[in-house]
Parts: structure tokens; C-alpha cells; sequence
């Protein structure tokens, strides 16, 4: 391995008691989290008007037979809890119920969904980590002079727009006066690209979304960077490296900034939840196909059931990411107590 | 009392705050002026559709797609934007004070079952949930401050909490204890005095995001259809973008200008009530 790459702790640390103690521990809130997000979800569908069989129909052509024996399946003719215990069972087999809408089952018309939302989401992730380290690095190499005021402006001004502003602005700069970039969709829709020429024209597309919804974490990284920066750049092995002869590239990138790499993945964990919700705004301004588009369009068809259906999709992606980030953070980091 | 006079002092010092303070009372005389200038409300249609800003004299931001004048449109928008910020930043203080509080003071069983319910709340993406919220409940101004409320509480629970489990061992919470004071009264007058620093610094992160959020639900046509906001009048103005982008950027740049005068009335605060961390 080399001097830059971070060093796994000794080989038996992840096959003894304490670990699986650890993982099953981690199981546990994230199953607590789901069954909360499950409580919300059947309280949300009580606040609704209409019941639940109204809900899981919507506005339908079922007989008045099917939705009576679905009233008798889903018991409410029984106490609220009986009908609690119901729908968490169906969730928990993942049966989200029916889109009249769409004609097709819920979990299908997610699952069809998602890939958009996860590609601009990734894409989000790594963008703004690359951009607001690189930022952080260049403004603390700076402190205090004109790069760095120029830096933390732009911070500044990332930090208060939010992102459906950010991505007008772009449509109005780069679509509207400079018409560079298209304005909606995930592709061109009957050009037939192929290979690489399709490839070129999904980017197209989903430059301005991505950069539109990576500013804000790009700020906080920034801030991120540049704060590790300073602690460490006078610090003992920093001098050591610079001494041995490493190229500045390599003195920032694998020495100096490595104290950064703990809290990059912690923010990352919490910028995916975040981003989910901003897809919403994002996928809505620029038409693409993705989950937040879904809830969008769900909300103005009131179709309760795949609204709702999105709500509990995007919150098990949301915990399965904080499970891998728990785990790469114990990986990471050898102090890290597993408890 | 000398104490809150250096603090201020120390605030005054940080130019970025003094501006942000100027900002923000300018937004607010607007927003309270709204009815006195504009009696007949934002909506009403005053001239022809789309007369850019200073085309016609007496309109200084123009007029919308509907003939409505924009400078009416942004000062009932203010209204909107602070309402829904200081409310639903109120709530969340309240609820995450309480949480916070409760978790840190008693810790054991309720702490326990109290911050489950935070992780859970703050695992969940905030944004979306507001949406699924209002989409659900409805669209009126209480269902939006609600809905903002329920995703933002748990960033105070979790600071009170901390406060809270670092105070409660200090010599004067213990002496209180000893002269028989009840644990509400210890909670109220004795501890919870010495988080209130905290407590504002991030306070105003939370009116900043409310009213990103207020304006991002509105923008999507979450908002309370009765009320004209910044964000409805954005998303009112995409739709034009070609013909008039001015009706589009105009509110977009009062909700940048407002959030950003309250982030820096933020750090300013942050430096002038937590001076260890001024070095940053």
C-alpha cells in the first residue's frame, strides 16, 4: 500500500463478537427507522379524506364488490390497530399497493423511477466533493488573500440559493441566451442516438440538474477543506512529507487532507438524504423521469398510494446508504469503537 | 448585564453581520408596509401583462404575466417568507427544546426511546417528507409552517441534548438539586439559561432553511393557494422564462438576498456568543 492509501485495521477485527454485535445493532435502528416512517405513513393515509381502501384504489373502476371484499381484507370493520398491523405486514412485503394512474403496481412504477434519481444523486455526490475540496484546497493555500474572499463569496452565496433557484438561473443562461444545453428530459426524444452519440446526449442533459444540485454540499465542502487545511498544514507530518521530498500534489492530497476523509464520508450520508428530497425540485424543473418527479406528479393525480409509495422507497434507500456509510466509516477508521 | 453589552459589541464588530441585520429589517419594514402601500392586496391586476421593470411609470419591478405588479407581489411576499421561517423555526425550537431537554436531563429509558424518534426524523429525506405532508394533508399556510416543523425540530433536540448532558453534572445543577428545587424548575431557570447561546446561533440556521423550504413547497404549487410568495411567484414565472425572465429572477433574488442576510446575522452571532470557535 502506499503512504497515501488509508490502512484497514488488523484482518480478524471484522469476524469477532464485537462486530457482529455492532451490525446487528445498526439492523436494529434502521429496522426502527422503517417501522417509524411505516407509523407515519398509516397516519398519513388516516389524515387523508376517504379511508384506506379509498386511498389504495384512488379514484377507480373496481366493482363495488372488489372494493367491499378489499374494505373486509383490510379490516375496517376492525379496531385501528387490527388495521395497523395490516398494513404493516403488506409493506413489509413490499406490496405498496396499486396505481390506477399508471396502470401497474406501485413498487414497479418506483422501481422504473429510481435509476434517474440515483444517477443524478451519485453524480451529485462525487461532483460537489471533488469541486468544494478543490475549492477549499485553492482558498486555503490563500487564506486570507483575494483567491480566498473570492472563495468564501461564492461559499456564501452557494450556501443561501437553493437549488431550483440555481437551476432557473442555469436554464436562463445556458438554454435560454446561450442555447447550449437542453432544458427537459433525460434524452432527445427521437433522435435515435446509439453508443457513444447517445452517451454524449444523456450528459447533455443531465449537466445542468447535477451541477444545479451539487452547489450547496460544494459549499460545504468547501468549508470542510479548507478548515482541515489549516489545522493540519503546520503540523509535524505535513513538514515530515514536505521534507521527504513529496510533491506538493501529493503533500495536500494524501497527507494533509486525509483528516477530512471521516467527515466527507459523514457529510456524504447525509447529503444523499438531503439530495433525495431536492430531486423533487430538481427532477420537476428539468422533466426527468426520476422518483421526486413521481411524487410531484402523484400529489397533483392524488394518488395517495404512490406518493406515499415513494415516501417509503426513498427513506429505505436513504437508511440502506447510512448503513454502508456506518460501515465504511468503522472500515476507515481503525479508533472507531464499534458499539 | 455587561456581559450581553461586550456581546453586542463583539456582533457590531463583524461588518457582515451588521449588514445582514440591515437586510433583514429592510425585508421586514416591506413585508409590514405591504397593506399600507398595496391596500388591494398583490394580486390585482393593474396594467397590461409583462411591462418590464421601469417600462411604465409607478411600476418599479414591472408587471407579471397576469398584469399584477411585481414590487406588490415581493412585499406580500415577504410576509409569506418571514411568517412561515419565524413559525416554523418558533415550533421547532419549542419541540426540540423539550425533546432535547427531557433526553439530556433524565437520559435513561427517555432518552432512549426519544432519540430513536430523532434519528428516525432526521434519517428521512426532510424535503420530500414536507411534500408528502402537504400533499396529503393540504395546501394552506398552517399545513406548510406544520410540515417544515416536523422535519426540522430534531437538529435542536439533538444540540439541547448535548448542552443538556454536559450541564447536568456541574456543581450548581447538583446544589439545586440538594435544596430541594423541582427538576422542571432546575430545567427552566437553571439550565436551560445557559444553552440559550447555542440555541440562537442555530435558530438561525433554521429560519434560513424554513424559508428555503417555504419557498421551494410554493414553487412547486405546495403553497398556500390563497397566498402570493416568493416561491409561487417564481414558479408562476418559469413559464414565461423566454418572454420575461425578469419575473422569475426578481423573487429569486429576494429569497437568495433575505436567506443570506440570515446566514451571516448567523456566523455574526456565532463569533460574538461562541468566542472559542472564533478562530475558524
Amino acid at each position: 500500500m502506499t503512504a497515501g492509501s488509508v490502512r484497514i485495521g488488523g484482518g480478524s477485527r471484522f469476524f469477532n463478537g464485537a462486530v457482529l454485535r455492532f451490525v446487528a445493532r445498526r439492523l436494529l435502528q434502521a429496522l426502527i427507522v422503517m417501522l417509524m416512517v411505516m407509523t407515519a405513513n398509516f397516519v398519513l393515509i388516516k389524515l387523508a379524506p376517504g379511508d384506506i381502501v379509498d386511498v389504495l384504489t384512488g379514484s377507480s373502476d373496481m366493482t363495488a364488490e372488489q372494493i367491499a371484499s378489499l374494505r373486509q381484507e383490510y379490516g375496517l370493520d376492525q379496531p385501528v390497530i387490527v388495521q395497523f398491523v395490516k398494513y404493516f405486514a403488506r409493506l413489509a412485503q413490499f406490496d405498496l399497493g396499486y396505481s390506477n394512474q399508471f396502470h401497474d403496481t406501485v413498487l414497479n412504477i418506483i422501481l422504473g423511477r429510481l435509476p434517474t434519481t440515483l444517477l443524478l444523486v451519485a453524480f451529485s455526490v462525487i461532483l460537489s466533493i471533488v469541486i468544494g475540496t478543490v475549492m477549499g484546497v485553492a482558498a486555503a493555500r490563500s487564506a486570507g488573500k483575494l483567491v480566498d474572499s473570492a472563495i468564501s463569496a461564492l461559499v456564501l452565496l452557494f450556501y443561501a440559493t437553493p437549488v431550483f433557484i440555481v437551476a432557473i438561473v442555469m436554464i436562463l443562461c445556458f438554454s435560454v441566451w446561450l442555447g447550449w444545453l437542453p432544458t427537459s428530459g433525460l434524452y432527445s426524444v427521437g433522435a435515435g442516438h446509439t453508443g457513444f452519440a447517445y452517451i454524449k446526449d444523456v450528459a447533455a442533459h443531465l449537466v445542468m440538474p447535477v451541477v444545479a444540485l451539487c452547489t450547496f454540499y460544494t459549499a460545504i465542502y468547501s468549508r470542510l477543506a479548507r478548515a482541515t487545511m489549516l489545522e493540519t498544514m503546520h503540523l509535524d507530518f505535513v513538514r515530515t512529507a514536505r521534507a521527504k521530498g513529496l510533491s506538493e500534489r501529493r503533500v495536500i492530497y494524501g497527507h494533509a487532507l486525509r483528516n477530512a476523509l471521516l467527515p466527507i464520508v459523514t457529510m456524504a450520508g447525509l447529503q444523499v438524504s438531503s439530495l433525495i428530497g431536492g430531486a423533487v425540485l430538481i427532477e420537476t424543473v428539468f422533466g426527468l423521469p426520476g422518483m421526486g418527479r413521481t411524487a410531484f406528479d402523484a400529489i397533483f393525480t392524488r394518488d395517495t398510494n404512490l406518493l406515499l409509495g415513494v415516501m417509503f422507497i426513498a427513506s429505505l434507500a436513504v437508511v440502506v446508504v447510512s448503513l454502508v456509510v456506518d460501515f465504511l466509516y468503522a472500515l476507515l477508521d481503525p479508533r472507531v469503537e464499534l458499539k | 448585564m455587561n456581559g450581553a453589552v461586550d456581546k453586542l459589541k463583539l456582533f457590531l464588530r463583524r461588518p457582515s453581520g451588521v449588514l445582514g441585520i440591515a437586510i433583514l429589517v429592510a425585508v421586514t419594514a416591506m413585508a409590514l408596509t405591504a397593506g399600507h402601500f398595496f391596500p388591494d392586496g398583490p394580486t390585482r391586476m393593474v396594467a397590461r401583462p409583462l411591462l418590464w421593470p421601469g417600462q411604465q411609470a409607478g411600476l418599479l419591478l414591472g408587471t407579471d404575466r397576469m398584469g399584477s405588479d411585481i414590487l406588490a407581489g415581493i412585499m406580500y411576499g415577504a410576509r409569506a417568507s418571514l411568517l412561515v421561517g419565524l413559525s416554523a423555526a418558533a415550533v421547532s425550537i419549542v419541540v426540540g427544546t423539550l425533546v432535547g431537554a427531557v433526553s439530556g436531563y433524565y437520559r435513561g429509558w427517555a432518552d432512549d426511546v426519544l432519540m430513536r424518534i430523532t434519528d428516525a426524523v432526521q434519517t428521512i429525506p426532510s424535503f420530500l417528507a414536507a411534500v408528502v405532508i402537504v400533499g396529503v394533508v393540504g395546501a394552506s399556510l398552517t399545513s406548510v409552517i406544520i410540515s417544515i416543523s416536523i422535519v426540522s425540530w430534531p437538529m435542536i433536540a439533538r444540540l439541547v441534548r448535548a448542552e443538556f448532558l454536559r450541564l447536568r453534572n456541574f456543581d450548581f445543577v447538583h446544589a439545586c438539586r440538594i435544596i430541594g428545587m423541582s427538576d422542571a424548575r432546575i430545567i427552566l431557570t437553571q439550565i436551560l439559561p445557559n444553552c440559550l447561546s447555542s440555541i440562537v446561533v442555530a435558530s438561525s440556521v433554521l429560519v434560513a432553511t424554513a424559508i428555503i423550504v417555504e419557498a421551494g413547497l410554493s414553487f412547486l404549487g405546495l403553497g398556500d393557494p390563497n397566498v402570493v410568495s416568493w416561491g409561487s411567484m417564481i414558479g408562476s414565472g418559469r413559464t414565461v422564462l423566454r418572454a420575461g425572465w425578469y419575473i422569475t429572477v426578481i423573487p429569486a433574488a429576494f429569497v437568495v438576498v433575505t436567506v443570506l442576510s440570515i446566514n451571516l446575522i448567523g456566523d455574526a452571532l456565532n463569533d460574538a456568543l461562541n468566542p472559542r470557535l472564533r478562530e475558524r
